[in-house]
């Protein structure tokens, strides 16, 4: 297989299509294989048999919220990461890159501290604590 | 051209039956071992030893009664449980089960295809099933669902960061994204068993408890605590709908023990490999089915987390150690290789 490395991602797509295919089977299937007998009880949200009180769609804990935008942040950071762990081993071995290996070195580690140091600002801020 | 085609369509077809029949057996499996566990028969009616169990629950799931519950947003409920297995069946083709072999005449590599950012579309695909957990909770319009779905929401983009985190060790020790590369990174010393586990001894547990928790497991079942929501975002499917969900979960599993094979157990790789490549998918199953193992037994001897316990030792535990691991793998890369 010396071909482009783009045309390894063919099988992705006729995956994509199988499972598709067979997701849109499987909710068609079940659309028209079982019996349907409906009565207005039997399709009512579903409260432990008791009628449904208002509706569910309340507002919810910010916390949730909350959480959402931490981790948002924090999973871009991530991602900055990842491409200096796949070459950083290459380029400390590379000769040409000697020079340079403190700062990939260094400029990584501040980056993490960085990053502990904004975990440590939404804990101690309560973000991170749900019983309050 | 024509045979490289044919082999796609026939390895992704091959691949789809294998997940399909695992995930049935999987369920019956997890029952079995229950049972075992819980000093109980289990599941024996179905055909012999209850073999047939997978196939009765499938044809019964078949003939229950699809609802369509009135209070739901209807196009949503209804995509919702597609949106979450597909994905879900997306993630193993990147995954290697195998070195190469040579059948019928012609070299196969043992998995369905090779990006040279297999990792990170794993990553990709997995964080999709977020949206069907929550369109589900949401659409249903019932106050169970909507708990489980915010709740599962919360919890499964919580412990990525942890995933995210373990993996760069990873990442640093193999220098590649690509799987296959990684497996042969821990291979290429040690007679065969550098294996990342032995130089990630704060890595594996993270990744695994994180992987534990991204799939839902006992002691991280939250998103469907059966004692408190009923069944959580799943309470108002029924049928073969239901049916998705339960498939959607236990092919997450395998992807996840899978990934924890290959990126920290060496892979495919095992004594004898070199002359019968075969071998290394007995062995890739092999690992997978001792961990699968013993996540179910975690499941039947643990207890549930707390939610503000469980958001506490994703936050304040998993993600402090993670980025600990990193500054530490970093600084030991950086030493040896000075």
């Amino acid at each position: 297989m010396d071909q482009s490395p783009s045309i390894h991602y063919v099988p992705i797509l006729l995956i994509f299509v199988l499972a598709a295919g067979l997701a849109s089977v499987i909710i068609l299937l079940s659309r028209y294989v079982g019996r349907h007998r409906p009565t207005k009880e039997k399709l009512e949200p579903y409260e432990c048999g008791v009628e449904p009180v208002g509706s569910a769609r309340e507002r919810q804990s910010v916390k949730f919220y909350l959480v959402a935008m931490v981790f948002l942040l924090f999973d871009i950071e991530i991602i900055f990461l990842v491409p200096w762990a796949v070459i950083f081993k290459k380029a400390l071995q590379d000769p040409a890159f000697q020079s340079l290996k403190w700062v990939l070195y260094g400029e990584m580690m501040v980056f993490m501290v960085v990053l502990l140091a904004g975990l440590f600002y939404v804990w101690r801020k309560g973000i991170l604590d749900w019983s309050k | 051209m024509t045979n490289l085609l044919l082999e796609w369509v026939i390895k992704c077809g091959v691949m789809l039956f294998i997940l399909l029949t695992a995930v049935a057996y999987l369920t019956f499996l997890e029952r079995k071992v229950m049972s075992w566990i819980q000093l109980r028969t289990g599941p024996n009616r179905a055909g012999p030893w209850g073999l047939l169990t997978p196939a009765a629950d499938g044809l019964k799931m078949l003939l229950k009664e699809d609802i369509l519950p009135t209070a739901a947003t209807k196009w949503l409920y209804i995509i919702a449980p597609a949106i979450s297995v597909i994905p879900a069946l997306m993630t193993f083709v990147v995954i290697p089960y195998g070195g190469t072999v040579n059948l019928f005449g012609r070299t196969i590599e043992l998995h369905v295809t090779n990006i040279n950012i297999a990792l990170l579309y794993i990553f990709a695909l997995t964080s999709l099933g977020v949206y069907g957990l929550a369109i589900a909770g949401w659409s249903s319009n019932n106050k169970y669902s909507l708990m489980g779905g915010l709740r599962s929401s919360a919890q499964m983009i919580s412990y990525e960061l942890a995933l995210g985190l373990s993996i760069v060790g990873v990442l640093l020790l193999s220098g590649s994204l690509d799987l296959t590369k990684i497996v042969e990174s821990q291979i290429s010393a040690w007679g065969g068993y550098r294996w990342n586990v032995f130089l990630q001894p704060l890595g594996f547990p993270i990744f695994f408890i994180a992987a534990l928790a991204e799939t839902n497991r006992t002691p991280f079942d939250l998103p469907e605590a059966d004692s408190e929501l009923v069944a959580g975002y799943h309470t108002e499917y029924s049928g073969m709908k239901f049916a998705m969900f339960q498939m959607a979960e236990y092919l997450n599993l395998i992807t996840s023990v899978s990934l924890s094979v290959t990126l920290y157990f060496g892979g495919w790789y095992g004594p004898g490999v070199e002359t019968y490549p075969l071998l290394g998918v007995f062995y890739f199953a092999a690992k997978a089915f001792v961990f699968i193992f013993i996540i179910m037994w975690i499941r039947f001897t643990m207890p549930r987390f707390r939610y503000d316990q469980l958001m506490k030792f994703g936050w304040k535990v998993l993600l402090p150690f993670a980025i600990v691991n990193v500054i530490l793998t970093g600084t030991m890369i950086m030493i040896l290789n000075s």
